[in-house]
């Protein structure tokens, strides 16, 4: 079995980790890039949403390196994306493309098919060595976030200029990467507290959240890596949607099935009374919260069409007013260009700064 | 008290219901009027822009409602069945109404949620009879009342009528003289608005055709159908429609397959997808897929529905 799978982040580095520590081999397709674009757009449904395109991307790129399995995560609705795995099995073996997707169901009334599909996956390993493999990618993982906010942080306060920013940044994520034990994660995490001490900011930066669909949240490909250009502007950028925190909820609070009412939903009540599908309600309640902790502003991010943040861009403004923040819609798409996207955050930035000086600026919502 | 009903959305699907159970509860029921160009024009000014047309529309007929009635009916409808989903939009629906509509009289918005229980069902029933009345019995009766027309009409679909022909009254079964037979797929609040679809049944029955839609079509048809699915699809509205096509493996009356859909709609990306495959794959009947927007001129779309019928009139004629 040569195992791959379509990138979200950097989430490539866990997943990869916990299956080769099970002795399997993976196949990590290339880093999503302009020609995982092209591919994607050239063989998906027209109006399909962007995540879509670029796993077909990912996944014929993986395909030509030599993939013969794909695991692909699953769903039940109502959003698109649970339904993406069937569409592109047909896709791929239209293509001709001979594989087999194993898909990842949230257990529904149906844990049989996940454990069966679990099984296939990590053969007769045993409980002592999935065990140890999922607690080595978990790690890593609250690793990785660790040295995104560390990262963040060093180019905000301009502890390190961004050249600099990017080589320690990379390193630290290549030596993560390539580690297979504890003790050498333990010395990384040490490392890597020793490289960015000291980063509270000398001034008051401004403040924004980032809500949106988790895909485009935490993809930097997909969102033109917004969070490290407004970093690098001296711009501070609070995540609603971390990985190890999604996981904690979705995957195993699910599972325990104690999956109780969290301060977002409540946040988002009076304005939206209904889970709604994907992080649509979260976008709304975290916006309400990040008013509440005097953040600035807030930058929504979707992918072209999606529906649950599509209700959610309807209902933000409402909010923005109600709480007097200002709230900046970007969609994403294939056709997005850098350029266009940087003359409207800056022109965000701009905003939230006069607002901040004490200028009085009545334009609240964009998009 | 006058109670407002939007013609737009999941009306065309479930009027039968809604108005009797209404009107038993000894309401003034009105309806708003036909979607005309107007009604397009107030929803776009009030939405924003990447919603698609049906909610557009959508707003447009509450707006034209708001000022007559003293409450508006709009339903969040979750789930119909039994672990499916209709649409995320529509299960934010009263809430992105009062975000994008000033000035509103209160909102009946009971939330038909099936997902997990039947009994989503009557709690809806129970949660919009009791703001009218607090005796049960009269809900009961009512709710009685409003299946029973509402199991009648279902019962005319399954013969063969369509709900705009029925909800119009003028039901032309005879029309079993046709010359072909089209299979229309797409939503039901795109199927039956001439408005949205420009007039589109009427243009395809000029050819003499008979136009059949996934309304047409048995529960036990949806059922064979669909269990030959990988993974059951959870939007009720897409599994009609996957349904519907599967079943023209087995049919050989059927002359030809239009799909309408909205642009920007999320199922139907997927769902287009899949069938458009399918048919290709799997049949020889001729396929087209039409999109519509709001700019949708009549000029292109009819430019497109006229190729595809004399297409079709002259494959039969050989
Ligand atoms: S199913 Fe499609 S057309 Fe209907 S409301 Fe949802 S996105 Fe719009």
């Amino acid at each position: 079995m040569r195992l791959s799978f379509p990138h979200m982040g950097n989430l490539y580095i866990p997943i990869k980790t916990f299956f080769e520590s099970l002795g399997i081999e993976v196949v990590v397709p290339p880093l999503s890039n302009k020609e995982t674009l092209e591919l994607g757009v050239k063989h998906s449904p027209e109006f399909a949403c962007l995540p879509l395109k670029v796993n077909i991307g990912n996944m014929i790129q993986a395909l030509e390196k030599g993939a013969n399995t794909i695991v692909m995560a699953g769903g039940g609705g109502p959003c698109r994306f649970g339904y993406y795995s069937e569409v592109q099995r047909e896709i791929l073996s239209d293509l001709g493309y001979d594989f087999e997707m194993i898909v990842l169901d949230p257990p529904k009334g149906n844990l049989l098919k996940l454990v069966k599909n679990i099984k296939r996956l990590i053969g007769d390993n045993s409980f002592k060595k999935i065990w140890f493999s999922a607690r080595l990618a978990w790690k890593k993982a609250v690793l990785l976030e660790e040295l995104d906010y560390a990262d963040g942080m060093a180019r905000v306060s301009k502890k390190l200029n961004k050249k600099k920013a990017n080589n320690l940044f990379n390193y630290f994520e290549k030596e993560i990467d390539l580690t297979v034990s504890f003790d050498k994660l333990q010395c990384i995490e040490n490392q890597m507290k020793e490289c960015y001490h000291d980063l509270t900011p000398s001034f008051e930066p401004i403040k924004i959240g980032l809500v949106g669909e988790i895909y485009t949240v935490l993809d930097n490909f997909v969102n033109m890596d917004i969070k490290k250009k407004l970093e690098d502007w001296g711009v501070y950028v609070d995540k609603s949607i971390s990985l190890t925190e999604w996981a904690n909820t979705n995957l195993l609070l699910r599972l325990l099935n104690i999956h109780g009412e969290k301060n977002t939903e409540i946040a988002a009540r009076p304005y939206l009374n209904h889970f709604v599908g994907g992080h649509g309600l979260q976008s709304v309640g975290n916006t309400v919260l990040y008013a509440n902790k005097k953040f600035d502003g807030v930058l929504h991010v979707l992918p072209f069409t999606c529906m649950p943040e599509i209700i959610a861009k309807s209902i933000l403004p409402a909010v923005s007013k109600k709480y007097n923040i200002p709230v900046l819609s970007l969609v994403m798409d294939e056709h997005a260009a850098d350029i266009g996207l940087n003359t409207r955050l800056e022109a965000f930035v701009d905003l939230l700064c006069k607002r901040k000086e004490g200028m009085k600026d009545e334009i609240l919502f964009r998009s | 008290m006058r109670i407002g009903i939007p013609r737009g959305l999941l009306y065309y699907l479930y009027k039968p219901l809604w108005e009797k159970f209404f009107a038993e509860l000894g309401l003034e029921v009105v309806v708003s009027k036909k979607t005309t160009k107007n009604t397009l024009k107030k929803g776009i000014e009030v939405t924003v822009d990447d919603i698609c047309l049906p909610v557009k529309i959508y707003h447009g007929h509450v707006i034209s409602l708001k000022d007559n009635v003293d409450v508006v009916f709009i339903p969040r409808l979750v789930s119909i069945k039994n672990k499916e989903f209709i649409c995320p939009k529509l299960m934010g629906l009263p809430d992105v109404i009062r975000a994008n509509i000033k000035d509103l009289p209160p909102i009946i918005e009971p939330t038909v949620d099936l997902t997990s229980s039947w009994l989503g069902f009557y709690r809806a029933v129970f949660e919009v009879g009791s703001y009218f009345t607090n005796k049960n019995t009269v809900i009961l009766k009512a709710f009685y009342k409003a299946t029973k027309n509402f199991k009648n009409y279902t019962q005319a679909l399954e013969k063969g009528a369509r709900p705009d022909e029925i909800l119009e009254g003028c039901c032309n079964l005879l029309s079993n003289k046709a010359k072909f037979k089209i299979l229309l797929l797409g939503h039901p609040y795109n199927l039956y608005d001439p408005f949205i679809n420009l007039n589109m049944i009427k243009k395809i029955e000029n050819y003499g055709a008979r136009v059949i839609t996934p309304e047409n079509f048995t529960e036990t048809i949806f059922k064979t159908h669909l269990s030959k699915l990988n993974k059951p699809l959870f939007w009720t509205l897409g599994n009609k429609l996957l349904a519907a096509a599967y079943q023209l493996k087995e049919r050989r009356d059927i002359d030809g397959v239009i799909l309408l859909v909205s642009f920007g709609c999320g199922p139907d990306s997927l769902i287009g997808e899949l069938i458009e495959r399918w048919i290709r794959k799997n049949t020889d009947i001729p396929f087209v897929l039409l999109t519509i927007d709001e700019h949708s001129g009549d000029a292109g779309l009819n430019t497109r529905i006229e190729a595809f019928m004399d297409m079709i009139e002259r494959r039969k004629a050989t």
